[in-house]
């Protein structure tokens, strides 16, 4: 068992898919929540073999797509610092805030460097005792356990340069502010995988209970997700909406006990700004104040012009799922991935970037 | 973002373990593991193992997927 290849056999999504025509008879629409998934879904073309009855909508789940111009400001403005080193992950380079981006920043001099994983960012404080290190945390439920785990470790090694910009944002809460708000109609989601890993399958309850809405947590092989589609089919046909995993390998029900403790010992709900949706309470995570002396925002001071918004970029709507990428008259022209305006061209797994790099995924 | 991938665990040292990835090895945190061992495969995100894979509940989930794709031909 390698738990790679076997979740992608031709042979068996033939089948699987036979199955899924036979059985859909009700139109549904859809939504992969994470990016993630909408990465799969367009690399091994699913939308184009899926039914005529079945419609795949993306959403919010891309972190740095979510992420608002304000937050992108304050990690850009304390780049400006003489002393700090901006650490992050690669993804966030490219990303525009509201005047510049961290790669425009770096070009200027300032100290940016990309890490995989924040043990590197560690390494950097305890190389850099004279210097100040800023991670930006950035992700949703599954980063911040390892975020929290950073700052526990520099707290039992002593490290006192090292610093994080809480920027974590909770997945539950802005479903249920997307689902309130009546711009989308689903008849089922594909409950985030790797979030799940962490939460478990008992947080996304609400949904199937409160909005009657079927839920399957999903992997991200492309016999993953097809799985998860044939579930979602059959509580659809069956009437039902309840919460089931297709993703047994990774995702326990109650969840990872032992991550959830670390990210509760660190951090403490909070409201956070979503771009495209706005303030939804209690959807951030913010360092609580017995872990103060590592938080970036209590730590150093920072002046901030208000956030713009980028003429024309309409990310916003593309993360609610109420419009398409090519209904952004800059998509493809003056946004590309290469030259992104938009954080949902510059992530790989924006909607407008996976649109851009496989086509729009309806048989074109 | 939230990728995490599969890696065989090969050898740990305290909260540390090395890993196999796609044929590589590289060091990897069980901070949000402990209970991961020596054999056992974990997903891994930004170096970090955030759970221990279940082959048994994988096996269970191929066996389910043969039988979806099989129930065509009935």
């Amino acid at each position: 068992m390698k738990y790679i290849t076997e979740f992608r056999s031709s042979e068996l999504a033939d089948g699987i898919i036979s199955q899924i025509e036979r059985r859909s008879k009700t139109p549904a629409r859809f939504m992969e929540f994470c990016g993630g998934h909408t990465v799969t879904i367009f690399r091994y073309g699913i939308r184009q073999v899926l039914p005529k009855t079945i419609e795949m909508v993306s959403g919010p789940g891309c972190p740095i797509c979510v992420t608002a111009n304000a937050d992108l400001d304050k990690a850009i403005a304390l780049s400006q610092i003489p002393e700090v080193i901006i650490t992050t992950f690669g993804d966030m380079l490219k990303v525009p805030g509201s005047r510049s981006s961290l790669q425009k920043v770096k070009a200027e001099g300032a100290e940016v460097q990309t890490v995989y994983s924040t043990t590197d960012a560690l390494k950097i404080a305890e190389d850099n005792p004279d210097k100040s290190v800023v991670f930006l945390g950035i992700g949703f439920e599954t980063t911040a356990p390892t975020i929290a785990a950073s700052i526990l470790q520099a707290e039992e090694k002593g490290i006192k340069n090292y610093y994080v910009l809480s920027l974590h944002k909770l997945c539950p809460p802005v479903i249920r502010a997307l689902l309130d708000s009546g711009e989308v109609k689903l008849d089922g989601l594909v409950c985030p995988g790797h979030v799940s890993a962490i939460i478990g399958s008992h947080p996304w309850e609400f949904i199937a209970n409160d909005y009657g809405i079927p839920c399957v947590v999903s992997g991200f092989e492309p016999l993953d997700i097809l799985q998860c589609v044939t579930m979602l089919v059959e509580q659809v046909e069956n009437g039902q909406s309840k919460v089931e995993i297709a993703y047994k390998r990774g995702v326990r029900p109650g969840g990872n006990q032992q991550a959830l403790k670390l990210m509760e010992k660190v951090f403490e709900p909070c409201s956070a700004k979503w771009r495209g949706i706005g303030e939804v309470a209690q959807s951030g995570l913010r360092i609580r104040s017995k872990y103060r002396r590592f938080d970036a925002e209590a730590n150093f001071d920072i002046e901030l012009k208000p956030a713009v918004e980028h003429a024309g970029c309409i990310c916003g709507d593309i993360l609610r799922g109420v419009r398409m990428p090519a209904d952004c008259r800059l998509f493809g022209k003056a946004c590309t991935p290469q030259n992104p305006v938009g954080p949902c061209m510059v992530s790989s797994e924006g909607s407008c970037s996976a649109y851009y790099l496989y086509g729009d995924g309806l048989g074109g | 973002m939230c990728l995490a991938i599969p890696a065989l665990i090969k050898s740990i040292e305290d909260r540390e373990a090395e890993a196999e990835i796609g044929g590589i090895t590289r060091k990897i945190s069980l901070w949000l593991t402990p209970e991961a061992k020596v054999g056992d495969y974990v997903l891994v995100h930004t170096g970090y193992a955030i759970n221990v894979l279940d082959q048994e509940e994988a096996k269970e989930t191929l066996k389910i997927l043969s039988e979806i794709a099989e129930g065509v031909e009935d």
